[in-house]
């Protein structure tokens, strides 16, 4: 039975669109799988090869900008910003990982968290070219209906996870799993450790970037302070593979349901809707300090708080 | 160059350097918490903007000059500092986790908790205090009559870099003439080897990341009289904080102050030479190049000098 739930999972969500979902509701599922995507990408450098980034903004806001520029300057449709990102995003990654990946740990993570304001601060001062912070709109929506956004949006999230899967299970995910739990002793048995933090970040950065084209796509607009976002994108991207778990297959899935349905609630809610962020801070904290793992890295201990399960 | 050139360069040169003492108080206090803790404390400009509220409202309220405000404000954000390590951070540094980076995303946490705090209490309005000598400066021609250039010094921002250099001043003698100050620096230098001696490492702890914050507590009063205040300033400083411990070499407080000042002249040679906008932008590529170049900052140069002698 476990072996075949992705591929059940896959065929319920294919046929998701025929169940007469409202355009709301489908709003919210396709934030859902988008967010999976930029998690479980966030999740095969910062959970499996344990480079913490908290930039991830920096690869998402160049694949949204990918699309957006093709769209906005040489007047191509910006979906084919999703195969160009490929391209752009593996060269950005190479640069950045150059940079940043002769740190380790938080040093990295706050290299990373610069990396994304530098690309921010820029996007908003090129003017000729971004549009600054009046940002770019695709004046010409594709689909009025959510149904082809979900689908390919969906094909994403399965290629990634199917990418990610297959990665871990390679000799190369060991090799990560070694530099995540001692960089020394892996380099000293002979991992190249840089050659493959380097190539995580190449594969991560990838994967974002691709949400972040179908972002630009999906959305029809963006500006610097969207995109590059270090709370709203960075520490969010953060917090899901937190709340689902880190260095779990579907962590970052759960994460993104938990996370997305979190955010439009409170959002809803009169008055409280402008805390969110204290909220999600405090629930950072507490998923910190009460459930380090996450809910999958956790659900153990989850079952046992809540009287299920074998007593130990 | 002719004169204008000349004035216009040193202007920028005195104003960078201004900035570059203040920046040098928020370094320090972030390299200490680092060099301690062996953690980056992402809500350090959030702990800034905290304090910059409560000068804000002393001086609203109670007509208390920011100034002085440092006196009080600081031992405040001492023991604000004292009890987010002991009930946030030590809880967090026993918990088994895949990434030990748990603390520091807690310290986002934190810093996003403040931020919105305020964000929610006195909304994202700029503010700012108008003391009476905001815009006081003396001026070189006042002193110097037929001086061939002339050049102006802002009254707050020289007060607020005096008063920055005394405090840092005050932290040395702390740090290398009192018997805390040691037991910090044999913490920072090592845990294990302290803990032999008898040092109270927990205590240490505590007052480390006291002292941080009440270090950034004073650099936000020295900037409420120069700069305006809004919630979410506290990401920016936090930034720069970072910048500068990694210019200077972590855990380096002689590092922090130069890499403060460095980082000043430069910020301020962008905004003038280059334009407004990108002076954050120079400020990431001083951070990349020393990444690049000198990856132990200013601290490997001295270690290095002091070991060729």
């Amino acid at each position: 039975m476990k072996r075949y739930a992705p591929y059940i999972i896959v065929v319920l969500l294919a046929l998701l669109p025929f169940s007469g979902l409202s355009t709301y509701m489908m709003h919210i599922i396709i934030l859902m799988i988008m967010w999976s995507v930029i998690g479980m990408a966030w999740n095969l450098l910062g959970g499996y090869c344990g480079q913490v980034s908290f930039g991830h903004a920096a690869f998402f806001g160049v694949g949204a900008y990918t699309a957006g520029i093709l769209y906005f300057k040489l007047g191509i449709s910006a979906w084919w910003g999703i195969p160009l990102s490929v391209v752009v995003l593996a060269l950005e990654a190479l640069v950045i990982g150059f940079i940043c990946l002769r740190l380790r740990g938080p040093f990295f993570a706050l290299a990373t968290l610069a990396m994304g304001e530098v690309l921010r601060v820029t996007a908003e001062n090129l003017r000729d070219f971004t549009q600054g912070t009046l940002g770019i709109l695709i004046k010409e929506r594709t689909w009025v209906e959510k149904t082809w956004y979900y689908y390919i949006i969906l094909a994403i999230a399965v290629l990634t996870y199917i990418v990610v899967k297959k990665i871990i299970e390679s000799k190369l995910g060991y090799y990560f799993v070694a530099i995540r739990e001692d960089q020394d002793a892996a380099e000293s048995l002979g991992i190249n450790t840089t050659l493959y933090k380097t190539i995580a970040l190449v594969i991560s950065a990838v994967l974002t970037g691709l949400a972040g084209a179908f972002y630009t796509n999906y959305m029809g607009y963006i500006d610097p302070e969207v995109v590059f976002a270090l709370h709203d994108i960075s520490i969010i991207t953060i917090m899901i593979v937190m709340v689902g778990g880190v260095a779990t297959y579907w962590g970052p899935v759960v994460g993104a349901g938990i996370m997305v349905v979190l955010a439009e609630w409170i959002r809803s809610l009169p008055r409280i809707g402008t805390a969110h962020q204290t909220l999600f801070g405090v629930l950072l904290i507490l998923i910190i300090i009460f459930l380090p793992n996450g809910v999958v890295g956790d659900f153990s201990k989850i079952k046992r708080a809540l009287g299920f399960g074998r007593k130990v | 160059m002719d004169a204008v050139a000349i004035e216009v360069f040193l202007q920028t040169l005195i104003s960078g350097l201004l900035l570059g003492g203040l920046y040098a108080l928020i370094g320090i206090g972030m390299t200490l918490i680092m060099g301690v803790m062996k953690i980056i404390n992402l809500a350090h400009g959030e702990l800034m903007m905290v304090a910059m509220y409560m000068a804000y409202w002393l001086f609203v309220l109670f007509h208390i000059d920011p100034y002085i405000s440092v006196f009080i404000v600081a031992p405040v954000m001492f023991f604000f500092g004292m009890a987010i390590q002991r009930f946030l951070i030590n809880p967090v540094l026993r918990v088994e986790s895949i990434l030990p980076e748990n603390q520091v995303i807690l310290t986002v946490g934190i810093g996003m908790v403040l931020a919105n705090l305020a964000t929610l209490f006195f909304t994202s309005d700029y503010r700012s205090t108008p003391v009476k000598y905001a815009s006081d400066a003396w001026y070189l021609s006042d002193y110097w009559r037929d001086s061939p250039i002339e050049l102006s010094l802002s009254v707050p921002w020289t007060v607020s870099f005096t008063i920055s250099v005394v405090i840092t001043v005050a932290l040395w003698f702390f740090l290398t003439k009192t018997d805390t100050g040691k037991s910090i620096r044999a913490t920072a230098q090592d845990l294990e080897a302290a803990m032999l001696m008898g040092v109270n490492v927990e205590r240490m702890r505590l007052v480390t990341f006291g002292l941080g914050a009440a270090l950034v507590g004073a650099a936000g009063c020295l900037f409420i009289p120069i700069y305006y205040l809004y919630p979410a300033l506290g990401g920016r400083f936090t930034l720069i904080a970072f910048v500068i411990t990694i210019l200077g070499g972590l855990g380096s407080t002689v590092g922090a102050i130069i890499g403060g000042l460095i980082l000043g002249v430069f910020e301020s040679m962008t905004a003038t030479y280059v334009g407004m906008g990108w002076a954050p932008v120079g400020r990431f590529l001083i951070f990349i190049a020393a990444l690049i170049f000198l990856p132990g900052g200013v601290a490997s140069l001295l270690r290095s000098r002091r070991l060729g002698k």
